[in-house]
């Protein structure tokens, strides 16, 4: 538990969602689908005042500079083994603050969204109970002090979920996506566990702060591998993101709060809370960079070649973490947590218009049906465009901000390799959303003719987020007054300066980052602004490169069919007929012949008797 | 209302004086079922009153001791400590569980049934509270009594076959032990039986790793700890619900409890030396359960495998050697008695109304009957180990206790956590989801028609899904009288 003022106010952070939770799981059916929302939205909407309220309070009594300070609150001890401990403990700093901020923010915006977007639904109050759970856990996840009681809301997260991508469970394809999210996770939670495991054999604490290179030792790179692929599987990275394209069958509001603006920054989230841990063991920094990059780049390739509304956004989130990992890889922490605030604010607001569009149309979502719905829909069009600008890193839009962080970062901290990389996906994520945006908005109008706009409770928090999306980026540390990236530091225990001294100037770099995105809308804009219809993409792009197939032929079936073998063969075969069953068998055989003998007639027992005699007579004369 | 009895005495005796009378009510099958749930609450009030008086750490309390076959140094000694009495717990709970939850499903020789659950009861608390090991090995032996009349009159068609090999299989091992009993008890020309007092002075080392080894044996069957395992499924399948749930939920932890208690305190020295082997068939076991787990279709099999790989992660416990370990160990041992006994009677609810227990065959069950697979999901949830629910606060230990005693065992055990999620997860998911699609027919009640938890099953479920919930947030409650009790066993 890092030194600080105990406040028990922090308590009611998660508390507020988890009573929201408890009550619409116990009455949501008696209080009815509307209700059952407001209570919803009420619990988050509390929660969210609070935690700007807090925020505010640690923000007025900024720390020394790099000192540790964090607001906590405890309840007692979760778990107590031996001198294995685990507590309650909730931790507000300033890294924790900007999460809570961002994820009962933007929680409670896509909350409101919901009572529109979920209201002709019958099951609105296991939705909204799931949709609070949820929150509660996540926030549990960014306050927790320790290793333990993160990896509750870690999991805790994963399993809402899975219930809320299988939402609609009645149709089996759902709900297996909802089941591959949650397995998928599960491999990279053994990591988690592994490394949390490792950390306290190591340090004899799971705390947060007192994990460090001096007390994990040699068990360092361990750990940090362990947690590596706790955040491949969390946060989509390359070998694990497969769940995530898949995880677009929940309701849409859940792809916006989950699958890209909270659930899914957890991993980043991670990597910055153990920076310390990272930045003392070089090579896993390389991984980390390497594994984002591939990510960051791989996935923006195949979100051109998609034609499903919600997999170009899926598999663009994929892309935009895979930047924030690689920023984390080459120690621009701080540039990580700042993209993971402006992507919360424009992916959020990109998926929240995807599903006002999938609604108008009546749950269209191929591309290849939509088309010129700027005049249909004038508020959803705007605050889409103004996010596209935003990830497309346009100035002023936020993105451009952050992104430019993360490359100035990368430019530093990882060399120009890995900047020129950067710099080829930046441009591939202008390709693919400008490609996404003419084709719904612009281009022919393809639909049926009955898009409308959505109504006023959806296109509000649309257009919140879409006014964020313009104006988060004056988190910037060239705004005056904005101490994000001095406030971080000290959290993140960073060294004064990161990385050698860069090839270029900064300006420079930034307008090749410019150029880079802009070129790749130009290049999507000349393709598609007045495209008629979509042309098949590369087949192979399309279903992203057959990792998936691979998954399946390489471990999947193999397992299943494996573990039919060995049951049939090693667990009846050997075990139970060669070792247990054949032994009795011979057992009960030998009886037989025994009582055979002994109640045969009178002749055989005779001729036993005899046979008997003359063995012992012959054993007795062959004796010396 | 002990009848001037002391209290671990009575606890025994309370249901075994239900059983006589309960047999008597042959031709009333109704009031015997009433009879046999009033006794068993009646036991199960006892067992509050004992649990709200054990101290914090779990110190052994309620000893008595009289003279048995003073002659031969054995006792009626009794004494419970947190361990032995947060098992009775988990017995004196389930019990009337099985009686409520098999009040419509056994239908033939009521009152004989009812008698044989109670003497089982009986046994099995006896077992727990005996720190004679003459006494001990007597209520061992008794436990299999009634239950191989359980399984062998209201089982399945298999019954006989499945009854025998239980019966045969844990004798072989309870035959080892006597021989190591004797071993122990018979030193220096005299005779005693006292627990205590044999782990106070324990045998030199060469005699220790024999009776280890025959303990090990007969606790590693009973357990079972792979490959000592292949009666468990046979006897699950072929049992009747009832049966299930108490062979599950407390027979098997009878194995880990006599490592806790008996293996391990009587030879240190040889548990010690034998503890890497242990760990390693640990491991091999939570592995292989769960795969086994993953090639089954009858639902039924699928939990007694994992109950092989659940039960792999207490010997895995046991065998780090650590304080950590040993307690998520003992810890484990309940929550396992909580989700697999539920998951035990969830299964016989789904195949009182449909006939079958072939996960293949189902489809759709959280829409015909959303509050059964609220409850299933719950209980899987806790299964699968996800914290907050009362199979992580065990797991976690463990696997921490694994590491620092060897790494790759935590990795192994964390792969079975993958797998855990993979086949029971998977088989919820193919039951539960996807379009309504219901056996019906065999069952005499219309295709497709699967009635939601009735008022009763609610009762039945309800205790053991709030348990998993508070055991899960609140482990600490449960693990301070644990954890000191096995605390021994870590180095």
């Amino acid at each position: 538990m890092p030194a600080g003022d105990d406040i028990p106010l922090l308590l009611a952070v998660p508390a507020l969602p988890f009573a929201g939770f408890l009550l619409n799981a116990a009455f949501g059916r008696r209080l009815g689908g509307r209700a059952a929302g407001l209570v919803a939205c009420v619990a988050v909407g509390l929660s969210a005042l609070l935690s700007f309220a807090l925020a505010l309070l640690l923000f007025a009594h900024p720390p020394a500079p790099g000192a540790s300070h964090a607001l906590t609150a405890s309840l007692g001890d979760w778990i107590r083994a031996g001198s294995l401990r685990v507590g309650f403990d909730l931790a507000l700093d300033p890294l924790s603050a900007l999460m809570i901020c961002v994820v009962t923010g933007v929680g409670f915006l896509i909350h409101l969204y919901s009572l529109g977007y979920m209201a002709e639904d019958a099951s609105q109050p296991r939705y909204f109970a799931y949709l609070n759970l949820f929150v509660g856990m996540m926030l549990v996840l960014v306050l927790a002090g320790n290793l333990g009681l993160m990896f509750l809301g870690w999991e805790g997260v994963g399993l809402c979920s899975y219930l809320l991508i299988g939402f609609w469970f009645s149709d089996a394809a759902k709900a297996a996506a909802g089941l591959k999210a949650f397995l998928v996770n599960r491999i990279g939670d053994a990591g988690f566990l592994l490394a949390a495991a490792a950390a306290w054999h190591a340090s004899g604490t799971l705390e947060i702060p007192g994990l460090s290179k001096a007390s994990l030792g040699a068990s360092l790179p361990l750990v940090c591998l362990g947690l590596l692929l706790g955040v491949c599987g969390k946060s989509a990275q390359i070998p694990l993101y497969t769940w995530l394209p898949d995880a677009m069958a929940g309701p849409t509001p859940v792809s916006a709060l989950i699958h890209a603006a909270t659930m899914v920054t957890a991993g980043v989230y991670l990597l910055c809370r153990t920076a310390g841990l990272y930045l003392a063991c070089p090579f896993m920094m390389h991984a980390v960079a390497a594994v984002g990059l591939a990510t960051a780049l791989g996935a923006g390739l195949v979100a051109c070649a998609q034609t499903d509304i919600k997999k170009v956004l899926a598999y663009s989130t994929v892309s935009q973490l895979g930047f924030m990992v690689l920023a984390c890889g080459a120690g621009a922490f701080t540039g990580a947590m700042f993209h993971l605030v402006t992507h919360a604010c424009f992916k959020a607001c990109l998926f929240l218009c995807a599903g006002s569009v999938i609604h108008a149309l009546g749950g269209e979502q191929d591309l290849s049906r939509m088309g010129g719905l700027r005049k249909a829909m004038p508020w959803t069009h705007a605050a889409f465009a103004a996010s596209v600008l935003a990830i497309c890193g346009v100035p002023p839009f936020s993105g451009f901000f952050s992104k430019d962080a993360i490359l100035w970062g990368v430019l530093r901290g990882a060399g120009p390799a890995a900047w020129g990389l950067g710099l080829l996906a930046a441009g591939v994520t202008g390709y693919y959303m400008t490609r996404l945006y003419a084709l719904a908005f612009h281009s022919s109008d393809r639909t049926s003719g009955h898009a409308h706009e959505a109504p006023w409770i959806m296109t509000g928090p649309v257009a919140a987020l879409g006014a964020l999306a313009l104006l988060a980026g004056a988190l910037d540390p060239h705004v005056p007054g904005m101490h994000l990236y001095s406030w971080l530091p000290g959290v993140l225990a960073l060294p004064a300066s990161a990385g050698a001294a860069p090839a270029l100037p900064e300006a420079a770099a930034m307008a090749m980052a410019i150029a880079a995105s802009v070129a790749g809308m130009g290049l999507a804009w000349s393709r598609f602004a007045r495209a008629e219809r979509v042309a098949p993409a590369s087949a192979l792009a399309a279903e992203g490169f057959g990792v998936d197939r691979f998954w399946r032929a390489a471990l999947v079936d193999p397992l299943r069919r494996g573990a039919e073998a060995l049951w049939f063969w090693v667990d009846c075969i050997l075990i139970d007929g060669a070792m247990v069953e054949a032994p009795a068998l011979v057992l009960r055989g030998v009886g037989q012949l025994a009582r055979a003998a002994q109640r045969g007639k009178a002749s055989a027992s005779l001729a036993c008797l005899l046979l008997g005699a003359l063995l012992v007579l012959w054993l007795l004369g062959a004796a010396p | 209302m002990r009848l001037g009895l002391d209290p671990l005495t009575f606890l025994i005796l309370c249901p075994l004086a239900a059983a006589a009378a309960v047999a008597l009510l042959g031709r009333r099958p109704t009031l015997a079922r009433a009879a046999a749930l009033l006794a068993s609450l009646v036991e199960l009030w006892g067992v509050g009153e004992r649990l709200a008086e054990l101290p914090v750490g779990g110190w052994m309390s309620w000893e008595v001791r009289r003279a048995w076959l003073p002659d031969w140094g054995a006792s009626w000694h009794l004494g419970a400590d947190g361990l032995s009495l947060m098992l009775i717990a988990a017995t004196a709970l389930l019990v009337p569980l099985v009686i409520l939850g098999s009040w419509t499903q056994v239908k033939e020789r009521v009152a004989p049934f009812h008698a044989c659950l109670l003497v089982l009861e009986a046994a099995l608390v006896g077992t727990f509270v005996a720190r004679d090991l003459l006494c001990f090995f007597v209520f061992w032996e008794a436990v299999l009594i009634p239950m191989y009349f359980l399984i062998g009159i209201w089982g399945g068609a298999g019954r006989m076959a499945a009854a025998v090999k239980f019966v045969v299989y844990t004798a072989v091992g309870s035959l080892l032990m006597l021989v190591a009993i004797v071993a122990v008890a018979h030193r220096g020309g005299e005779w005693d039986f006292d627990m205590a007092r044999a782990a106070a002075e324990p045998m030199a080392l060469p005699a220790q790793r024999w009776a280890f080894l025959a303990f090990a044996l007969a606790f590693a069957i009973k357990v079972p700890l792979f490959p000592f395992h292949t009666w468990l499924p046979q006897a699950h399948v072929e049992a009747p619900t009832g049966g299930s749930v108490l062979l599950a939920g407390v027979l098997l932890k009878m194995g880990v409890y006599g490592f806790l208690r008996i293996a391990w305190p009587l030879c240190p020295a040889a548990a010690a030396a034998a503890a890497p082997w242990l760990g390693a068939l640990a491991v091999c076991g939570i592995l292989y359960g769960a795969l086994m787990a993953l090639a089954q279709d009858d639902l039924k099999k699928l939990v007694a495998y994992s109950s092989v790989s659940h039960l792999g992660y207490c010997i895995l416990g046991l065998a780090s050697g650590t304080p950590a370990g040993a307690a998520g160990a003992a810890f484990l041992m309940l929550s396992h008695a909580v989700t697999t006994g539920a998951l035990f009677f969830l299964v016989g609810m789904a195949y009182e109304r449909t006939h079958t227990r072939k996960v293949g065959d189902f489809g759709g069950i959280a829409t015909a009957a959303p509050r059964f697979a609220c409850a299933f999901g719950v209980i899987a949830m806790a299964s699968v180990g996800v914290p907050g629910l009362c199979g992580f606060a065990g797991e976690f230990p463990v696997l921490a206790g694994a590491w620092a005693a060897r790494p790759l065992w935590a990795v192994g055990a964390a792969l079975g956590v993958i797998l855990g999620a993979v086949y029971l997860l998977g088989a919820f998911q193919r039951m539960m989801f996807g379009p309504v699609r219901l056996p019906g027919g065999l069952s005499g009640l219309a295709g497709g028609h699967f009635p939601d938890l009735a008022a009763r099953e609610v009762m039945v479920l309800a205790p053991l899904a709030a348990l998993a919930l508070a055991l899960g947030l609140y482990p600490s409650l449960v693990m301070d009288r644990l954890g000191p009790c096995v605390a021994a066993i870590g180095r």
